[in-house]
């Protein structure tokens, strides 16, 4: 028997083979973090928008093969729809892409979006032909709002951003999955393998994670963790789990037991 | 004259573009977007926008948040 062939992972008229987005910054150091990628098998990096330091004209850009890698540039750091709709076309604008990693924040301290902001800049940037990947919360009534915006991918964080906390309520993710026709993308809260393989497991189209690797003690030994457990879960919800019951149901039937007393 | 540039005060010509400006500094304009007192510059653009005395510019890259290593 062969082994099962996946459907590529398709938004704004892209196919990617890897369901696992990664980002780019928090590594120990920028060989870290190539090693990383590469260890993480996926097709697609984060990147944030920020001053270039005009002493060397460095840029992220430096260590990223394009050839490779599709850029996802964000708006980290946008507490306002008006900030993070020029961020976009910010990264519009200096070639990296139309999508964006849409980002705003509410509040500093959870990094929660604001999603009524969310909303609106979504609607904007979709009219303006971006790719939009909205970072949202687990509430399936404003994913559907997004996805009505005109957002490609919905992606409902799993836990705080860079919490480690894992699928916290993977009810509210299954009941997005069922409200929305666009892809799904776990965003935020991955802290270890196993976090991963649940939100694949609940039917999600791909997780898009940053602090659970680049802060892992081994970073590249987490990248490849991650890969593992993004197709493992991907596997088991194609393959169909069984009910969870309450009792034991015996693996052999008891048919042909001889009588031993 | 005098502009602020990424936050910090810069001595620049009068009447230096924003092409001059980056080729002043050794940057390739393909890497980086361009804000003048916070409005985008478009590229084909940039042989063509002379910057004026006080003038805020932003050049921005790709970057990690965060990523203080990339220098």
């Amino acid at each position: 028997m062969s082994e099962y062939k996946d459907e590529p992972l398709r938004f704004g008229g892209k196919e990617f083979k890897s369901r696992l987005i990664v980002g780019s910054s928090k590594y120990p150091d920028p060989a870290i973090m190539q090693k990383a990628w590469e260890a993480s098998g996926a097709e697609m990096i984060t990147v944030a928008i920020r001053r270039m330091n005009l002493a060397t004209g460095g840029s992220l850009l430096d260590y990223v093969d394009r050839t490779r890698y599709t850029l996802l540039p964000n708006t980290a750091g946008c507490y306002t729809k008006e900030e993070a709709i020029k961020t976009s076309f910010i990264a519009r604008e200096m070639g990296l892409s139309d999508m964006i990693k849409l980002e705003v924040i509410g509040d500093e301290k959870t990094l929660f979006p604001d999603t009524a902001a969310l909303v609106e800049a979504t609607e904007v940037l979709a009219k303006e032909g971006f790719t939009v990947l909205p970072y949202t919360n687990d509430d399936p009534v404003v994913a559907k709002k997004l996805e009505d915006a005109g957002a490609a991918v919905v992606m409902p964080l799993g836990a705080p951003i860079g919490s480690g906390l894992g699928i916290r309520n993977p009810y509210n993710i299954r009941i997005i999955l069922e409200v929305v026709r666009v892809p799904v993308i776990v965003d935020a809260g991955v802290g270890t393998a196993s976090d991963a393989s649940i939100a694949m497991e609940l039917g999600c189209d791909g997780v898009l994670m940053n602090t659970g690797i680049a802060a892992a003690k081994d970073p590249v030994t987490m990248a490849s963790a991650m890969r593992h457990a993004v197709e493992a879960g991907r596997l088991a919800y194609v393959a169909g789990r069984i009910p969870k019951k309450l009792y034991a149901s015996a693996s052999t039937p008891l048919e042909g037991m001889p009588e031993l007393i | 004259m005098q502009i602020r540039l990424n936050g910090k005060e810069r001595d620049v010509r009068d009447d230096i573009t924003v092409a001059d400006l980056l080729a002043e500094m050794n940057i390739h304009p393909e890497r980086v977007a361009v804000l003048v007192n916070q409005e985008i510059v478009k590229k084909p653009s940039y042989a063509s926008a002379i910057l004026q005395d006080g003038d805020t510019v932003e050049v921005l890259t790709a970057m990690a948040g965060g990523m203080g290593r990339i220098r």
